[in-house]
This record gives structure tokens, sequence and C-alpha cells, in this order.
């Protein structure tokens, strides 16, 4: 026992005082960070451009009264000819346009709009609006439709969506569970695969540079295999751990610094402990709106996911998937001498992930109740990326219970048949293994 | 002090070890001798237990040889290796420690070693930045660290320059005259009757000779001699009852002959025969060196193989 600790203890600090495993700490985050700082930031700067000034040449006399300007568009009323006015806006400076509206505006419905540059699509548009609405005011007006016969006639249908849970009826927002269940599928997926290499990686290293002998020769190949699983599995979990907890520091000062300058500071400062909380997974960055209304909107809806739950499973699904996956990648670097002689094996052991990945994305984040969807999330193989994509759709605890017991009797299969490959293929070299050769190897009396 | 008794270890499709029984005395250097592939490489790894015989039974000190007996053993192998990224002296109290040693102990021991083989300097360099030579260096620290009872060392020469292999060999010798006991395995003969007191050699799974060096070479002796001599004149006649002419070169003023004696006869009546024909310059006895038994016993065992088949 105390070897594999020396075993795990050699494997995890390794690699976790290695540069690359700090900056992936730091820059990850970062980096969602700088992408949730730069939509804010850019948005605020397209809005800052898209500010136009309009002079209008209005023939009607009428219309420009009913012109009100507004944030991007501010109108000024112009006496000017319009030729000479074209003249003049030549040596003016950008975002000024030139709205000419003829003497027959009511019956054509048309206008003229003659800006500097390309017109930019939202002016355009929100002038369209205006104008409409000024045209619709006069028609109302001739059929003897008063403003308050009109706001009597509005109507808005709210659509509010409840669970039923335990007898009770709860919020629910679908979209929200579907980004979270796809955010985690990604994640599962990449780290599974990333650190389960790491794992076939270090062991054709140990073969490559014959260490293995002399390591063998101290302590049992099983010892050194599920140390170095151990070991890594560890780092995994410590790059968890960090990414989590930069987030929420660098989320934290983000939120403070820029967001606060937005006009929806206010807003956002009855919520800045909900946001904290918020920051609990990577994808809350990028998914988080940059309008204030809907971004409280979703922290509201956050809240009503189990947020806790979701962190728990994830670290218990990934590490089960993880044992099993790096088991199995264990005994497919002890086989080969390469990296390259190995993915003819990789493959095929990647399958059932690969397939659930793509699932995920069809059948079983549109039906995360379905019967694919719970046969996925039972079999220990898939189980890892299917459980985790049901889970924001709220899964009952048993299914989870038993999905778990099931992942740590696969993994205990797993390791067990791995052990018994890897025993052998590690002091096999330069020969190419085949399928064959690994059953025979299974079945050497150790 | 290590006793293997009807070894066999069976692979797939080949027989690595077949009945294969040795006796290794107490604080001696033993040579394991053997032609590539005649599984000497198995047997090492059945005595440091990295697998296991499919029948026989080994062992260690009168034990049967058991995992306990790991922390007494240290095995350096042929195909060398260490961590490459791993700087030296923290990878030296790893494997220190997986072989038993406190972490402080083994910094102590390693502090002696460095000094005594003149690498302290090596302390916080990465392995892949040291000669192949060096490498080796380090790693012979590794396998004698923990002061096993029983050292293991495959070819421990090769990679080194004559410099450092008479370093190495020095403190072989004063690691067995300790109290350690050494297995030497090799295919370089002429080392092994520097150091070996006794040897086994194996051929094609078969252990096929084993004794003490001395007793081996006594039982190969075979009345061979070389004689010079000067003519002076006379003929003499090589088709005699006493010996077969085996070689004769003729010197421009000398000639150089060896001969087989043939029994009963002694060196006595040869020489009795030929000093009233000639004068002699020089008269050896032609023992045989491990070398020529090495090669005399694998392909005695190869014509055998072939006559079988």
């Amino acid at each position: 026992m105390n070897k594999i600790k020396l075993i795990i203890q050699r494997e995890y600090l390794t690699r976790v005082r290695k540069k690359s495993f700090l900056l992936t700490t730091f820059l990850v985050p970062l980096f969602f960070i700088a992408m949730y700082v730069g939509v804010i930031f850019l948005t605020k700067k397209s809005f800052d451009e898209s500010h136009t000034v309009v002079y209008i040449v209005d023939e009607t006399n009428d219309v420009i009264n009913k012109l009100n300007s507004s944030k991007n568009v501010t109108y000024l009323k112009e006496n000017q000819d319009i030729q000479q006015q074209i003249k003049s806006i030549n040596s003016a400076k950008d975002n000024t346009s030139i709205l000419h509206i003829p003497r027959d505006f009511y019956d054509s419905e048309s206008v003229e709009f003659l800006s500097v540059d390309k017109p930019n699509i939202s002016t355009e548009a929100e002038i369209r609006d205006s104008l409409n609405r000024i045209i619709k005011d006069k028609k109302y007006e001739s059929y003897g439709i008063t403003k308050d016969m009109r706001r009597a006639i509005k109507s808005n249908v709210v659509i509010k969506s409840k669970e039923i849970k335990d007898g009770t009826a709860t919020e629910s927002n679908t979209e929200v569970a579907m980004a979270i269940s796809l955010a985690l599928s990604i994640l599962v997926y990449i780290s599974l695969f990333l650190y389960g290499s790491q794992v076939m990686r270090g062991i054709i290293e140990e073969k490559n540079s014959r260490i293995i002998e002399v390591i063998i020769s101290s302590v049992k190949p099983f010892q050194l295999m599920m140390g170095k699983i151990i070991g890594i599995g560890l780092v995994g979990l410590t790059q968890f751990a960090l990414w989590i907890i930069v987030s929420i520091t660098l989320a934290g000062i983000a939120s403070s610094t820029i967001v606060s300058k937005e006009d929806l500071a206010n807003q956002l400062m009855q919520n800045k402990s909900q946001q904290i909380g918020m920051a609990d997974t990577p994808i809350d960055q990028t998914s988080s709106s940059f309008d204030g209304e809907t971004f409280v909107e979703i922290i509201g809806l956050l809240q009503t996911l189990n947020l806790t739950e979701i962190v728990v499973c994830f670290f218990v699904f990934f590490l089960g998937g993880y044992l099993i996956y790096s088991a199995l990648f264990a005994a497919v670097g002890s086989a080969v001498d390469s990296e390259t002689e190995a993915s003819q094996f990789t493959l095929p052991i990647t399958m059932p992930l690969l397939l659930t990945y793509a699932l995920s994305f069809g059948v079983l984040i549109n039906n995360p109740h379905g019967s694919v969807a719970m046969w996925l999330s039972f079999i220990p193989f898939t189980s890892p990326i299917a459980m985790l994509v049901r889970i924001p759709f709220g899964v009952p605890t048993w299914q989870i219970i038993i999905s778990a017991i099931l992942l740590i009797l696969g993994f205990i299969l797993t390791t067990w048949f791995a052990a018994r490959i890897y025993r052998v293929g590690i002091l096999m070299y330069g020969k190419k293994a085949s399928y064959k050769e690994l059953i025979k190897w299974f079945k050497y009396k150790s | 002090m290590l006793i293997l008794k009807n070894i066999v270890k069976q692979y797939a499709n080949h027989r690595a070890l077949d009945d294969v029984s040795i006796d290794i005395p107490e604080g001696k250097i033993f040579g394991l001798l053997g032609p590539n592939g005649a599984g000497k490489t198995s047997l090492i790894r059945i005595i440091n237990q990295i697998t296991a015989p499919d029948s026989g039974e080994i062992y260690f000190d009168n034990e049967l040889l058991s995992p306990k007996h790991i922390e007494q053993i240290g095995y350096l192998p042929e195909e060398r290796g260490l961590y490459k990224k791993m700087k030296v002296g923290e990878q030296m109290i790893y494997l220190a420690q997986l072989k038993g040693l406190s972490k402080s102990e083994a910094k102590k021991r390693l502090q002696y070693w460095f000094e005594k083989l003149d690498i302290s300097t090596w302390w916080d360099k990465k392995i892949e930045d040291l000669s192949k030579g060096m490498q080796q260096k380090v790693q012979f620290i590794a396998t004698i660290l923990h002061e096993p009872k029983l050292i293991i060392l495959d070819e421990p020469f090769s990679g080194f320059d004559p410099v450092n292999a008479q370093i190495i060999q020095d403190e072989i010798l004063e690691l067995n005259k300790n109290g350690s006991t050494i297995i030497y395995s090799t295919h370089r003969m002429e080392t092994v009757e520097e150091l070996c007191d006794n040897i086994a050699l194996i051929n094609k799974s078969k252990k096929v000779l084993d004794g003490s060096v001395k007793e081996i070479k006594k039982q190969y002796q075979n009345q061979s001699y070389f004689i010079e001599f000067t003519p002076t004149g006379k003929l003499v006649s090589h088709e005699n009852p006493l010996y077969d002419l085996l070689e004769l070169t003729a010197q421009q003023d000398h000639v150089e002959i060896k001969i087989k004696i043939n029994s009963p006869y002694q060196l006595n009546d040869v020489l009795n025969y030929l000093i009233p024909q000639v004068m002699i310059n020089q008269v050896k006895e032609i023992i045989p060196t491990i070398h020529d038994i090495f090669i005399e016993k694998v392909t005695q065992t190869q014509e055998i193989i072939h006559e079988q088949n």
C-alpha cells in the first residue's frame, strides 16, 4: 500500500509541477472570462458606433413632428433643399445621414435614406419602425379607432413552464438545462480523452525508456498501473477544482469592474450573490447574456436547477468514467511500442464514448427521459456522458445510484481485465500486438 | 543462498526454461552464461519475481522466495532505463523508496555514493541531459543503494568506456567482499574468468554446465600442449602412438606444434621422445578458456539437436 502511495505521489507531482499544468489551469478560465468580457465589450462598442444623426428634409412638414429621437438615432430638422443638403453632408463626419420624406409619403409609403457609408441595418430598422407607426396611427385615426380602444385590443400571452416534481410544480427552463447538458457532455468527453491518453502515454514512456523492468522488480505491475491511474486522476480533479476556484475569482473581478459600468449595474448588484454562485460551471460564462433582463432571468433559472447535484454528479461520473477508460488506455499502452501504433486499439475502445457524445447532441438532449437515454445512462461505458446529459433535466435519485453502482462494477471488471493484459504487455518489446496476441496474454497464468 | 529447483517456464509456443536447477552459493560471484535467447532473461525475471515459473521452486536463504525478499535483491537489467524528464537525485530517492528505504536514509546513502563516484554535480540534472555512460553509472547506484544481499547484474559493462568499466568492476568486487552475492549475466567471456567463482551455462532453455570455474577448467583440460623447438637437422616423425598432432607452424628458425597426448602417455614420455631429435625452447599446457568451453558446449548442443532432427 505504501508503495502505491509513492507511485501516486510521483505521478501526481511530476505532472502538477509542469509548466503546462499551471498554464492550462489559469488560461482556460481566463479564456472563458475573456470571451465573456469580450462579448460585452464588443456589444457596447457596436452600440456606440451605431448611433446616427439623421437630418430630415421633410416635404410634408408633418412627419417630422412625430419622430422622436432615441438612443440610437438623433433626428435633426433641416430646412435646406435636398440637393444642398447632400452637398453639405459630403464634408460631414461619419454616422450622419439624410432622410428625405417626399410630399406623397402617406400614399407611397416610401422615403429616401442617404448615408455617407453603407447604411446601418439597425438604424434603418428603427427608422422603418417609427415611420410604420406614424402611418398606422394616421390610418387608425382615419378609421375612428382611438388610442384607448387600441390599448384594450392589445393582448400578450405568457407561457410559464412548470415541472411537476413530488406533487409540487417548480419553474423550469428547457433551454438552460440543454445548454448545461451539452456543456457537461463536451467537458466529460474531452477530459476522459485527455487524461486517459495521459495514462497511455505514461505507460508507453515507461516501456520505451525501459525503466519498467526496474520498477516492477520493486512493485507489482498492478500496483504500478493503479498508482499511475489514480495519480493522473488526481491531477484531473485538481485541475477541475482549480478551474472552479479561478473562474469564481475571475468572474467576481470581471463582473465588479466591467459589468457594473453598464446601465444594468443596479440590477446586477442586487444579484451579485447569485451571480457568484452561478460561476460554478464554466458554461455559465458563455451562456450568460449581456442583455440585462435575460441575464437576471437566467440567474433565476439556474437557481431552479440543483447546482450542487450537478457538480457532485459531475465529479462522480467523471471519476467513474475516467477509471474505466484509463484502465483500457493502460492496457493499450502496455501492448504497443509507440503512440502511432496505439491508434488501432484506441479507436474501438473509445467507440462507446464517441457514440454517446454524438448522440448527446440529438436523441439524448431532445428526449432525456426516453428509453435510449435511460439505457445509455445505465451502461458503464456510456453512462459518464449519458447520465450527465440527463441530470440537468432532473433524474430520479434511484436511477443515479444504480448507474453509479454499475459504473463502479464496470470499473472493477475493466481494471481486472486491463491488468491481465498490462502485466504481460509491459515486458514485450518489439512484438507487434494483435488481438489474438492480446487474448493469449490475457490467458497467461500469473 | 539462492537455490533454484526444476524451473520450467512455458510461453505460448516455446519453452523458455526447461527443468533448470541452479545452486548459487552465498558470498560468491556467480556467472550466468549463455547465448542470446537461451533463457537467461527469463530466469532473471523469475528470480526478481517479475514473472512466476510454471513449475519448480526457488529458495532464498532456505525460505521459499516471496515478495518480502524483493527488498533484498538489486537488479540491473540489460536494457537500462530511467525517467528521462526526472532529476537525478529525485529519481534515485524515488527508486530507493520503492525498495523500502526511508527518504532520509536514501538521501544519506546517495550522498555517499555520489561522492565516491565523483558525480555530486549531477544531482539536479535531468536524466536526458546525461550521456549514456553517465546514465549507466546512475543506474548502477540505484541498483545497489538499498544494500541488497543479492545483486543481479545483466551485462553491467555494456556502454561503459574502459576507465569507467574498471571503476564499476572494482565496485562490484568490493560489494562482493562486503558480503553481497552477485549474479553476473553476460556473454563477455574474458571478464567471467576474472570475476566469477562459479558459473552456469544455459543454452536452448536448458542448463548445460555448472560448477566452479576452477573445476570446470580442470575438467576440460585434455592433455593438450604447446611446444616450441629448434630443429637440429634430424627429421622428426609426428606419426607416433604418443600423441596426435593438432597444428604445426614452421617459423624461420623454429617450429611450433600443438599436440594432444594419448593416454596412458604423459608429457615426460613425449619429451623423452623429442629431446634426442630437437632442441626444446618452450613447453606450455594449453588450458581451455571459459570462452572455448562456452563455444564448444554451445555448438555441441546444436549438433545434438541437429542429429535429433
